[in-house]
């Protein structure tokens, strides 16, 4: 690698070399090894070798190596690349690093994940990005277990090219025996999981051994090494004639003449004249102008950020995808999706998380996994719900449509997030593979008697009142007066009540976290339509989870939801216990008890706050008509 | 087939606006510096026609080298954007200063809590920085959507896995999001865009002829007379230039007779030492970067 030598390289020599460096391209590719396999060692060697550790890192190194290394007086390259001191003083890499280096044709982006524990969530966000895989085999030990795993992933993950890096072989003479059982192996175990671009490079990252600089103590060898493979390695070229998708990000509006949308092209490309789609809506146009900030360009590729202006005023808005009239993306709103769960907190089936896909943010429910893939056999097991680093395959269900390309095909447009509603951790991420039902019709079919007209009949506008607290909190007894009076007003109301709905509509599900999501689910869809009917729904449930509430609280508009929190301390509500539930509860005869032995999550924000300690029940029903009336739900 | 260079802006300019279309309250933090200097050029890519639709926030220590307050002003004018400058007016009470509060004191109380105050008395949701991920180790696991407690705190063991090109920009009240468009570049990778661009920088990155002195080994310049100078100490006139910008007693100079942005690069090709070793705070303590971080340094 030439990076400038010598005191003082004259201009033109730098212009030279610049303008090479301008030309570069970039590689982005991740390494997957199991603890000690040598990633480390081979990471920074990478860097070392092409000449990026600079003279400071070099003397911080060497007192590293003293202090933490493993090689004694010799270098330790791994500490290049161990970064936090939390996991330097383990001696272990626990996340995701992003490091760089560059040689005369390309800039590298290595993605380096750990091999241990975390290492799905980790090898997963790594591989999600990368343009090839670099599989770590300790020599001594042949593919293992981990180096299935580390395959299994990467594939799903949609990475095709792989190296497979035997490492290690000084240890064994450089025995070519060794390197060709080894690799006969992978490509047998390789092939079932359709990897079929598969390039074995024995090496030893230690020495540098054909990772740099072919090796003389491998003369049986004749391929490239790791670091001349990496250059020349043919990138997914981005095809211009695949069709064209582009998810808009921002619409971009600085004067009433101008209106662009924003956006980066993901897959095809694009150029003024072409037809477009609005998906999901569905609407066409034609491209006028590709817009950037150095002037009009005549073609856009995927991997550009452009804003496009249309020859018609139709409605774009962020979230949207450009798309082309032929091969334009599909429209669905329920999917088979393979979910890798992330998050210590458990994957909770039919609860309602965030989604975010493209540019598009909406609401999704998943299906309790249709199985597990053990990704050490790659078996599939059957499983009720996903922890972290599980992988399952689940239907997912969308409060609205969104455009989309299977994963296969394109990885913008078939990945995606979920995001808990609490928390905001993001949980999972997924692959969408192909929607269950197309939505072929995509407006929805217009209904006449629509809300509006509801309401008009009624003279007053919908709303859900939603009681939740402690059993035995007063809930009840306060959304009957609030009830009372506003029916004596002429308002039109419906009290759903925890025990009048369990008797009916919810009388095959029990108490489990899991049922009582979906009572509550059913419930918030019950109190939807009613408010569509032009109702207010006074909702009465102790509902102790957030996240079931906020799901409740986002299917009606946004003055249209009344939360009252009726806070009641244990021990009041207890001694009050007229049902007797509390006694059941204590003595083990009725288990999940609220309360009791299962957790009530508190309202943070709700539009009401009753102190039953403090008001009376009349007092606090009063509370609820002044909200009402401050929200504009009553006059 | 993109240029890496053309990808890396495509990429920060996709980061720019997801970021803005996720956040109620943004702001760039605007250091003066070339990382700086690329980060508007690049945001005023992002959103042109339109101007950015964000102001920029200075958080000041007073320190900085008179030329780089010049250069700011011209710089935010040009740009036509709003331009907000936070000086910890506790700090400016207490008169705090390199010389005789030292450089860890100097930075926590001007930089750190600085920075929080503007962020706080603003309500500002999220903040772009021009860190980069090959700037020191410890950054290189920072995500491009990285969030901070309500404290300001950075916790490495607890960030959001970050997927694709979908970011996470959702936090709880109270906390905030930095987002760093320039995560994937390098110093390299910066200098070269500054040279095809043609993009403003402050002249203190280019050589000329500067008084300074020399300190414990490092080349501080004389920027002003609030420097007290050590007997013995005089000024001799050097052909210097800086390789990052801070507050010019904080900041070493390198000698160098780099007077272009080519031969600013052919100088760092051959480059014998790191650019964050002009940073006398990076000297402190081994992990220190990291544990700055923790606490909210930027
Ligand atoms: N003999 C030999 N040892 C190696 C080689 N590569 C790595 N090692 C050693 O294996 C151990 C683990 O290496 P490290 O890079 O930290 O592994 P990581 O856990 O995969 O990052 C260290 O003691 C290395 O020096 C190699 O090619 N040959």
């Amino acid at each position: 690698m030439t990076v400038l030598t010598g005191p003082g390289p004259t201009a033109s020599e730098i212009e030279e070399y610049l303008s090479a460096h301008e030309r570069k391209s970039m590689l982005r590719f991740i390494t997957c090894g199991s603890v000690d396999d040598g990633k480390s060692t081979l990471i920074g060697r990478l860097l070392y070798e092409s000449k990026l550790i600079l003279d400071d890192q070099l003397s911080a190194l060497e007192a590293d190596s003293k202090r933490y290394g493993t090689q004694g007086e010799e270098l330790d390259l791994a500490l290049l690349v161990d970064g936090l001191a939390a996991e330097r003083e383990q001696g272990i890499t626990i996340d995701v690093a992003y490091r760089f280096f560059t040689t005369n044709t390309r800039k590298f982006v290595v993605a380096d994940t750990p091999g241990h524990e975390q290492y799905t969530r980790n090898m997963v966000t790594g591989a999600s990005t990368a343009d090839l895989a670099v599989i770590l085999v300790d020599a001594r030990k042949g593919v293992l277990t981990q180096t299935r795993r580390h395959s299994f992933l990467v594939s799903l993950l949609g990475i095709r090219k792989i190296v497979l890096a035997i490492n290690k072989l000084d240890l064994l003479d450089f025995s070519q025996t060794v390197a060709a059982e080894i690799e006969a192996d992978y490509r047998r175990f390789a092939e079932q999981l359709g990897l079929e671009d598969v390039v074995a490079i024995p090496m030893s990252a230690l020495t540098g051994d054909n990772v740099t600089s072919p090796s003389s103590r491998m003369p049986w060898y004749d391929g490239p090494t790791l670091l001349g493979h990496l250059e020349q390695v043919q990138t997914a070229e981005l095809d211009p004639t695949e069709p064209f998708r582009m998810p808009v990000q921002w619409i971009n509006r600085p004067d009433p003449q101008f209106r662009g949308a924003s956006g980066m092209v993901v897959r095809g490309s694009i150029r003024p004249g072409d037809p477009v789609q609005v998906l999901p809506s569905g609407n066409e146009s034609t491209i006028a102008r590709v817009v950037t900030a150095d002037g009009d360009l005549e073609q856009a590729v995927a991997g550009q950020s452009v804003t496009l202006t249309l020859t018609d005023e139709i409605d774009v808005s962020r979230g949207d995808v450009l798309s082309s009239v032929r091969d334009a993306a599909q429209v669905g709103d329920q999917f088979e999706a393979h979910i890798v769960w992330m998050s210590e907190q458990r994957m909770l089936p039919l609860r309602s998380y965030l989604f975010k896909q493209g540019t598009r943010r909406t609401t999704a429910t998943l299906s309790q996994p249709k199985y597990k893939i053990n990704v050490n056999t790659l078996d599939k097991t059957a499983a009720t719900s996903l922890a972290l680093n599980e992988i399952g395959v689940c239907n997912l269900s969308l409060s609205e449509p969104i455009a989309f390309d299977p994963y296969d095909d394109n990885r913008e447009m078939g990945g995606f997030i979920l995001i808990d509603r609490i928390t905001n951790d993001t949980v999972a991420a997924g692959l969408l593979h192909f929607a269950l039902r197309r939505s072929s019709n995509i407006s929805w079919q217009a209904i006449e008697v629509d809300k509006q007209a509801h309401i008009a009949l009624k003279g007053h506008q919908p709303g859900v009142v939603w009681f939740t607290g402690l059993s035995g909190a007063g809930k009840s007894t306060i959304a009957n007066l609030v009830e009372k009076r506003l029916h004596a007003a002429g308002r039109h109301t419906y009290l759903l009540d925890g025990d009048n709905v369990r008797h009916g509509l919810n009388r095959d599900l029990g108490f489990s976290e899991i049922d009582r999501i979906e009572n509550i689910r059913r419930v918030a869809e019950v109190s939807k339509l009613m408010v569509d009917a032009g109702l207010i729904v006074l909702a009465s449930f102790i509902s102790p989870y957030a996240a079931d509430r906020a799901m409740a609280r986002n299917l009606v508009g946004p003055n249209e939801f009344c939360e009252v929190f009726v806070d009641t301390p244990l021990s009041v509500a207890e001694s009050r216990d007229r049902k007797g539930l509390y006694g059941k509860a204590r003595s083990g005869k009725l288990p999940n008890f609220t309360g009791v032995d299962a957790p009530y999550e508190a309202p943070e924000a709700p539009e009401v706050y009753i102190d039953t300690t403090l008001a009376s029940p009349e007092e606090a029903s009063e509370q609820v008509i002044a909200a009402l009336r401050e929200m504009g739900i009553i006059d | 087939m993109l240029t890496h260079l053309q990808q890396l802006e495509a990429e920060s300019i996709h980061i720019l606006r997801e970021a803005v279309a996720e956040s109620e309250r943004p702001v760039m933090l605007y250091s003066i510096g070339k990382d700086s200097s690329v980060m508007l050029r690049l945001a005023q890519k992002a959103f042109s026609p339109s101007a950015p639709p964000f102001p920029l926030l200075h958080v000041d220590t007073t320190w900085k080298f008179r030329e780089m307050y010049e250069f700011r002003d011209k710089a935010v004018a040009e740009a036509g954007m709003q331009l907000l400058v936070h000086q910890n007016p506790e700090a400016l009470a207490a008169g705090i200063n390199p010389f005789t509060h030292g450089s860890a004191v100097h930075t926590d109380v001007w930089k750190t809590e600085g920075l929080k105050q503007a962020l706080d008395l603003h309500r500002f949701d999220l903040a772009f920085g021009g860190a980069r991920r090959d700037e020191e180790k410890s950054r290189a696991k920072e995500r491009v959507f990285s969030i901070r407690s309500a404290a300001h705190r950075w916790n490495p063991k607890s960030q959001r896995p970050e997927l694709w090109r979908l970011y996470n920009a959702r936090v709880n009240p109270g906390e905030s999001v930095r987002v760093f468009p320039l995560s994937n570049w390098t110093e390299l990778d910066v200098w070269q865009y500054i040279r095809l661009e043609e993009t403003p920088i402050v002249s203190l990155y280019l050589a000329k002829p500067r008084p300074v002195v020399e300190r414990d080994g490092t080349l501080i310049i004389v920027d002003d007379d609030r420097m007290p100078l050590h007997e013995n100490e005089v000024p001799e006139l050097r052909s210097v230039r800086f390789r990052t910008l801070g507050c010019y007693p904080l900041t070493g100079a390198v000698p160098s007779d780099a007077s272009t942005i080519t031969e600013v690069i052919g100088e760092m090709l051959v480059a014998t030492s790191s650019e964050r070793q002009g940073r006398v705070i990076d000297h402190d303590s081994a992990a220190s970067m990291e544990k700055k971080k923790q606490e909210g340094y930027f």
